[in-house]
């Protein structure tokens, strides 16, 4: 095989990898706003909270360190312990649980009813004050995330790493993938099919889908809005920590995490609101398409260099194809199609 | 004739006691009054029809019991017991169903599914049995699949089972609805309208249906209609409102010949 083929196979490889992260994220989107209407701004600073929390709770760290010592003039940061990750895991699990509570109870209990852009303005604010309980909690340095399952079986890291530690040399032809990309490809699709299966199979995700979609019929047959709309924000939640997880090795655990959800914008626009296999695909043409797009057009290395842009085209592309999907499909690839009868 | 005492009708079906009986209820909306101090009992296994003219707040009474309006006088007892105040799901877990004048069903999903979803009370298998689809949860979803095609069968729906809700025309849809709401094997069956905006052909299915329904599966039944004919036929009893007050209860032949439901209906002249 020719070099330069091997080079753009690796790029479309990787381009799909990176399309699961962001479908992942999108994935957080899509289940909230199907099941009560709610376009939730604050998704990704969820999976920056998610994995914000489980760092700290893996490293023992005290919440609200600053804090405590602020007010009571102590010096403590750790407890001094350390805790294994899938116990950590569990807990932050706990810790979004207990988020999706409060959520629902302080927030969108009181705004039952209310018009879609107001429970969005509300979705923003909760972004900004989780952003700062997030900082506050676990005060703001660059954390490294380290999840390992045993001693030895660790989620690969993303940076600090040569090529070779970092990537898996395929075949043996210098064919590179990340090793992260090749986990969180994995996990993504796990969790797509656990997810799946919980929407389809179990009594409680039937009665989100019946939510999603009539809440009088729902009520009528004995379905309790208040728990399913808890229900919902802890599976999202469940979805920001893997994603948190995910971003969180390939790039530390940082303010910018929270960026990625602006990334997620386009997917939705491309693969539907209300389609989980719309967040999928969605995905992985962004991924697939901006990796391709610079690589062929940014750099100019396809069609014999004919257009060169000059590079960094990867920092619009998504928003550009979903601008065109806005004028000629703006419901998206999935998205259901609004027709009322007149 | 005590309330409490059994009888058996003309055609055969035993009427039992008192399973829900509403005491002076009053509803206000700010300074409207849409119920004012209205009492009567529904006995079990009969058909028990409100009516009267658009507005009379026959809609209220029936949010009233499954729970949609919580009225400001006045008490509800069911099976005996007073009822406190309670959250239309909470209404629904104690074996209440109904359907509603415009249709509320799960348009994205299929036939099948909406009627399902009218056994959730009936499901109570644990998440993880659910998830690996084994013991209690498998048991339970197959018990109910059975229960369900049943209704489904005996509302002649075969046909549309696995047709997503939204693509079906109106009285298909209604026809859904009174399946999913009977797939609850509710202790009262509440339905309102249930002929709104039907042919003539489709208020006879309707009828049909309401009819074997009751002499089938023994479904106590509470349906409100505006159109009197439809009714007399029928129910059992019949509760008239007018304005937000009860002007009549009783056998269709007493409240035919009631002079104030008279009125109500065909206007009085005022001199």
């Amino acid at each position: 095989m020719s070099e330069q083929i091997v080079y753009a196979l690796e790029v479309f490889a990787n381009g799909l990898m990176s399309g699961v992260l962001y479908a992942l994220v999108a994935l957080g989107f899509v289940l909230i706003y199907k099941a009560s209407g709610i376009f939730n701004f604050a998704q990704g600073v969820m999976a920056l909270f998610a994995a914000m929390t489980l760092v700290g709770i893996q490293n023992g760290q005290v919440p609200f360190a600053h804090l405590i010592n602020a007010v009571l003039g102590t010096h403590i940061h750790h407890f001094g312990w350390h805790i294994h990750s899938v116990l950590a895991l569990i807990f932050t699990v706990g810790v979004m649980i207990l988020l999706a509570v409060a959520i629902q109870r302080f927030v969108f209990r009181h705004l039952v009813g209310q018009e879609p852009i107001i429970l969005f303005m509300a979705t923003i604010g909760l972004a900004y004050f989780l952003e700062g309980f997030s900082d506050l909690m676990w005060n703001s340095e660059i954390k490294t995330l380290k999840f390992c399952v045993a001693e030895g079986t660790c989620l690969p890291q993303g940076m600090n790493m040569a090529i070779d530690e970092a990537a898996y040399n395929a075949f043996g032809t210098g064919f590179f993938i990340d090793n992260l990309d090749i986990s969180a490809a994995i996990v993504a699709v796990m969790l797509v099919i656990a997810l799946v299966a919980f929407s389809q199979y179990t009594k409680q995700g039937r009665a989100m889908r019946a939510v999603a979609d009539d809440h009088q019929a729902a009520l009528s047959v004995g379905i309790s809005l208040n728990f399913i709309w808890i229900l919902v924000w802890s599976v999202a939640g469940f979805v920001a920590l893997v994603a948190g997880i995910m971003w969180g090795a390939k790039s530390g655990v940082q303010f910018s995490l929270s960026l990625i959800a602006l990334k997620a914008l386009p997917v939705l626009m491309l693969g539907g609101f209300t389609s989980i296999p719309g967040a999928i695909v969605g995905g992985l043409i962004i991924g697939v398409g901006e990796k391709m797009f610079e690589y062929c057009f940014g750099t100019g290395q396809c069609f014999g260099g004919i257009i060169n842009l000059g590079g960094a085209t990867e920092n619009w592309f998504a928003y550009v194809l979903a601008l065109v999907f806005l004028v000629f499909r703006p419901q998206g690839l999935f998205g259901e199609k609004i027709i009322e009868r007149v | 004739m005590s309330t409490q005492e059994s009888y058996v009708t003309e055609d055969g079906r035993t009427i039992g006691p008192t399973v829900m009986e509403m005491k002076n209820i009053t509803l206000r909306f700010g300074g409207v009054k849409a119920i004012t101090d209205i009492s009567f009992d529904i006995r079990e296994g009969e058909i028990r029809a409100i009516i009267g003219p658009n507005g009379a707040g026959k809609s209220s009474m029936l949010n009233v019991i499954s729970g949609f309006y919580v009225p400001q006088e006045g008490e509800v007892w069911y099976k005996g017991k007073k009822r406190p105040p309670m959250k239309p799901y909470q209404v629904a877990e104690q074996g209440i169903a109904r359907t509603f004048q415009n249709i509320a069903l799960f348009e994205g999903m299929t036939v099948l599914d909406n009627v399902m979803t009218g056994r959730i009370r009936q499901m109570n298998a644990g998440l993880l049995s659910q998830a690996i689809w084994k013991g209690k949860a498998e048991k339970e979803e197959i018990a109910n699949r059975e229960a369900v095609e049943k209704i489904i069968d005996f509302l002649e729906i075969q046909a549309i089972r696995k047709t997503p809700v939204g693509r079906l025309p109106y009285g298909l849809k209604k026809r859904v609805e009174l399946a999913r709401a009977l797939a609850a094997e509710p202790s009262i069956l509440l339905l309102d309208e249930p002929m709104a905006g039907m042919n003539v052909e489709e208020k006879e299915d309707m009828s049909r249906f309401i009819l074997d329904m009751n002499d089938e599966f023994g479904t106590t039944i509470a349906l409100i209609e505006h159109d009197m004919g439809v009714v007399m036929d029928l129910s059992d009893r019949v509760v008239v409102m007018d304005y937000g007050k009860k002007i009549g209860d009783g056998t269709p032949d007493e409240v035919r010949s009631n002079q104030a439901v008279i009125d109500a209906y065909l206007g009085v002249a005022h001199d």
